[in-house]
């Protein structure tokens, strides 16, 4: 078995408007235990899980939320980014369809730990079931004294609100989030200061992705040091993928870091329906890099992710077949990112409009060797000088296909002549 | 003790104070790293990445106005990798742009056409892709032209931090961006105060003053019409600036000289009738400390101030002074006292302002500003940025200029006029007065140092016939905003208070020259001081023309002529409506 079920171990086997069915499967276990124990136990154990996040870019959680444990402030938040926009990735919806309270208790632990006083989970507005079933899960927890005044006969408040979103697809980054919670046009800030230390509402505060917190529990639950078994050296545990385009079975699957995209694609997607030919795979959604066959071996893990300098860690595997034409999916990724730029800083704001320009050439083949110098440079400008993560991960689809499949644009090219 | 932090810019060692910024780090080591959205004084949004610089160990490139020096960072401010990224970046905006630059106001004064030759660019890689969209030139003073704008977002700093009126804001998203009042209207739709602050910070020719350097050329050429014009307190210390001298150079003779050059009949100044304003407004004062009137009292020379009481503060309107503003009073005067004077029907006399500010160009504007039949008192008002092109235009040579002196009858002036442009300078100037005429003795010293200074609100308390009073000064609109709130709340504990719209007062005004900063306010600021205490007369009430307007036409303070003439009403505008 590939598969590893940690995180989706409930998932069709509960009813996720049970908090009752929670419970009995070991549901809010973990809680209790974190706070029958020291606040600082919470915080090694997630250190020795070395549990990095899963939105993407994989930034260890026990740094997070050590920063937020230090803040003195008397007024903390916790965040739940439930805003699950990139194209390709629908794990975070599964596990809030599939087993909402896992989330809460993660978030809960959380704020005990940190001591932080209150909650949002900021769900996508698109997500109409999730938001259903997670309104209902915060409510029933609140009547099972899981959330709310004096959590468990201690001194621990702790509330959890639901925010939604209106339909930006950049406020899936942590600080134009923020600015959305707050009322404000969803907008990144500049950092630093981080969230840590000045987040929402100029408070202290920590964000996590979804299936982040599921994953608290879990460590609590078997400890961190377990957790660190499972997976590789760089990357702990289990990750849920969100395998989709041109395969068999699409779906998520959770299995443990260190398995090969190839071995997945294959074994869990059941392979390229019609006995077509794999021709590339996008990795993280639009804004991860497209490779190519040859490079399939590769196994599921941030430190190797790392070389495309993107969020490739969310989890989204989009597999194309010999069908697919590149420049038809790069200007769809360019459009999607021209549309969804908030326009802050100039070279987001500016540069998605040429990219798009000059894929369209590429697309009619009407482009010259000038052309592809200029959308290898800018791709790389933009990369390497946007404000917040948007601007500079859409590059990377360019990026990583004027690397892999460079002949694809010659090919393309009007002439050879300058 | 600040800790030091050392580190190295392109290979030098450099030390400095912690928490200090990349880009001030290596100013200080002099090395300049370009900017654009960058302003001093204004919050660092790093929206352009401009000033982006490599870090070694870091993947990508970090803007240098926000990342904070650390101890052994190694920085590379001119990498080639870092020259193409502000070369691609500055391509990028110039593609989206309206270049050109020829037809701009802002020719030879704009900062993104400065960064474009510093960084060498001689071509574009992209494609033009402006939108074209309409200018909204619908008020009196400012122009807005969303086609150069290139979305730095400074503008709207300063009119939401600075100003606290907050009617700009960026307006859809992406490329499509304007910055804009909301829901795309005009800046009268959402009762802009037209204090040109965004004007003067505007990096391009995106929002400038309304250009009348024409109007004033056509009239200096009329043989029918009879020019004269009045220049306000704080150009005598801007203007040199503005012609390339240094920050607070006093220019007073050589300012009257080069107007004589460009053609007025007449060079009067502005300073004359802010001596007569402190006499209304002083006697205004008295009138209602003794009598149980409206108090606090504000002072009503600000047209910045004005507009924004009448738009967001209209249950205050009582307690504003009922004076025109000296450039106002001047108008009144010089189509009336000093028409019947010198013979000359009024409907020829063409009166021009110089003056620091865009907001006197809406004020000049309004319909109850008409002391003859069908004519307004003032027909022109030009800022200091307008008045150096007119003087650029014709070609004068400022710095070898005589010195000459303003033109009688409204020429004789004294020190506490002189401070007008300056925050805290009218109460100085009226508490000299209300001080001598109330207490029947001479000051002791003239100097009134509690409301002197940059500090946001000053606060001084004074003995009026042995009654303490309390006064307070406050400046830009924000500080402003405080104090209205106190009045609204009825919590003000002052009698008199003096506001003034723009950070310093008008040494400091949206329409002094382009690149104005904390430090540049801070010079003319001293000057403006220099010139009060060099001036042998520096009370108002001791101003012989003034006595000698007074017994020879308006009669007495508050008499029915000078209520005529020297006096106004306000209206609440109705936002939103």
């Amino acid at each position: 078995m590939i598969e590893k079920k940690i995180i989706s171990k409930r998932f069709d086997k509960i009813d996720p408007y049970s908090i009752a069915d929670y419970i009995a499967t070991g549901g809010y276990k973990s809680l209790a235990k974190a706070m029958a124990g020291q606040r600082i136990n919470i915080l090694s154990e997630v250190e020795k899980s070395r549990l990095r996040g899963r939105g993407g870019a994989g930034f260890p959680v026990a740094i997070k939320m050590m920063a937020l444990a230090k803040e003195a402030a008397l007024v903390k938040y916790i965040v739940c980014n439930a805003d699950e926009g990139e194209p390709g990735n629908f794990k975070d919806r599964a596990i809030m369809e599939k087993d909402p309270h896992s989330i809460l208790e993660g978030m809960i632990i959380t704020a005990y730990a940190t001591r932080a006083t209150k909650g949002y989970i900021y769900i996508r507005c698109e997500y109409d079931k999730p938001i259903e079933i997670m309104r209902h899960a915060v409510e029933e927890a609140r009547k099972n004294h899981f959330l709310g005044q004096k959590i468990d006969k201690i001194d621990f408040d702790f509330d959890i609100e639901i925010r939604l979103g209106a339909g930006s697809y950049v406020c899936g980054e942590e600080f134009a989030l923020l600015e959305s919670i707050e009322g404000k046009t969803g907008r990144t800030r500049v950092k630093p200061p981080f969230p840590t230390s000045v987040g929402l509402f100029g408070k202290p505060t920590e964000i996590n992705n979804v299936e982040t917190f599921a994953n608290i529990p879990v460590i609590i639950g078997m400890g961190g040091d377990e957790f660190a078994k499972i997976g590789t050296k760089s990357s702990t545990g289990t990750k849920l993928l969100s395998l989709s385009g041109n395969v068999n079975n699409k779906g998520v699957y959770e299995i443990p870091f260190g398995v090969p995209i190839k071995t997945v694609i294959d074994e869990l997607g059941g392979g390229v329906p019609d006995s077509r030919a794999l021709k590339m795979v996008q990795l993280g959604g639009a804004c991860g890099p497209i490779i190519p066959r040859y490079l399939l071996d590769m196994i599921i893990d941030f430190d190797r992710f790392d070389e495309f300098e993107s969020k490739t860690g969310s989890g989204a595997i989009i597999v194309m077949d010999d069908r697919c034409d590149i420049f038809d999916i790069l200007l769809r990724n360019v459009t999607f990112f021209k549309h969804e730029s908030c326009g802050k800083c100039a070279p987001c704001r500016e540069g998605h409009n040429q990219l798009e320009r000059l894929l369209r050439k590429f697309v009619d083949r009407k482009a010259t060797i000038t052309d592809l110098i200029s959308i290898e440079s800018l791709a790389r400008v933009m990369h390497q000088t946007s404000l917040c993560g948007l601007g500079q991960t859409s590059p990377t689809s360019i990026i990583s296909t004027l690397r892999y499949f460079r002949d694809d644009y010659i090919d393309r090219l009007e002439s050879l002549e300058v | 003790m600040k800790m030091m932090v050392n580190l190295k810019i392109n290979n030098i060692d450099v030390t400095v104070p912690e928490n200090t910024t990349i880009l001030d780090a290596a100013k200080a080591y002099n090395i300049s790293i370009p900017t654009l959205c960058y302003y001093p004084d204004l919050r660092i949004n790093s929206d352009c990445r401009i000033c982006s610089v490599e870090i070694v160990g870091k993947k990508g490139l970090s803007t240098s106005c926000s990342t904070i020096v650390q101890e052994g960072m190694q920085v590379k401010t001119h990498t080639p990798r870092v020259i193409n990224a502000r070369k691609t970046i500055t391509e990028l905006l110039l593609a989206n742009h309206d270049a050109d630059c020829t037809a701009c106001a802002k020719n030879m004064n704009c900062e993104l056409q400065k960064l474009a030759n510093v960084l060498g660019i001689d071509e574009n890689r992209f494609e033009r892709v402006l939108e074209v969209r309409p200018i909204d030139d619908h008020n009196p003073s400012l122009l807005r032209n969303p086609n150069r704008c290139i979305k730095c977002g400074r503008c709207i700093d300063v009119c939401r931090n600075i100003q606290g009126v907050n009617v700009l804001e960026p307006l859809n998203r992406g490329h499509e961006i304007i910055i804009s009042p909301p829901f795309g209207k005009y800046l009268t739709d959402e009762f802009c105060t037209f204090c040109g602050q965004c004007s003067s910070v505007c990096p391009v020719g995106a929002i400038i003053e309304k250009d009348e350097t024409a109007a004033v050329w056509n009239v200096l050429h009329d043989p029918q019409k009879h020019v004269i014009v009045q220049v306000a307190p704080a150009i005598r210390v801007s203007l040199g600036e503005e012609l390339g001298q240094k920050a607070g150079t006093i220019v007073t003779g050589k300012l009257v000289s080069a107007l004589k050059l460009l053609g007025f009949t007449k060079v009067f100044d502005t300073d004359f009738t802010a001596d007569l304003t402190i006499i209304e407004e002083g006697n205004e004062l008295i009138k209602r400390i003794t009598t149980g009137g409206v108090l606090p009292m504000i002072t009503s020379c600000c047209p910045g101030w004005i507009n924004f009481a009448e738009t967001y503060y209209p249950e205050i309107l009582d307690h504003l002074s009922s004076c025109k503003s000296p450039q106002q009073m001047f108008g009144a005067l010089a189509k009336t006292y000093y028409a019947q004077k010198e013979n000359i029907d009024p409907a020829t006399i063409f009166v021009v302002s110089i003056m620091p500010c865009t907001a006197k160009k809406y004020e000049a504007k309004r319909p109850e500003m008409g002391s003859t039949e069908n004519n307004l008192d003032v027909d022109v008002v030009l800022t200091t940025r307008e008045i150096g092109k007119m003087l650029r235009q014709m070609g004068v040579e400022f710095e070898n200029l005589p010195e000459t002196e303003f033109d009688e009858p409204f020429g004789k002036t004294t020190g506490a006029a002189a401070i007008f442009g300056t925050t805290g300078g009218v109460m100085e100037a009226a508490l000299r007065t209300v001080y001598e005429i109330v207490n029947k003795k001479p000051l002791e010293s003239l100097d009134f140092m509690e409301v002197r200074g940059m500090e946001g609100i000053k606060e001084a308390s004074v003995n009026l016939g042995g009654k303490i009073v309390k006064v307070a000064v406050a400046h830009t609109l924000a500080n402003a905003k405080k104090i209205a709130e106190q009045i609204k709340n009825n919590e003000s504990p002052y009698a008199f208070i003096e506001v003034m719209c723009c950070p310093g007062g008008c040494i400091g005004g949206g329409g002094q020259s382009y690149g104005t900063t904390s430090k540049t306010r801070k010079d003319r600021l001293a000057s403006l001081y220099t010139v009060d205490a060099a001036m042998p007369l520096r009370k108002s009430h001791e101003n012989p023309d003034i006595n000698k307007l007074y017994a020879d036409f308006l009669g007495s303070p508050l008499a029915k002529l000078s209520h005529e003439l020297l006096h106004t009403k306000y209206k609440a505008k109705h936002r939103h409506q």
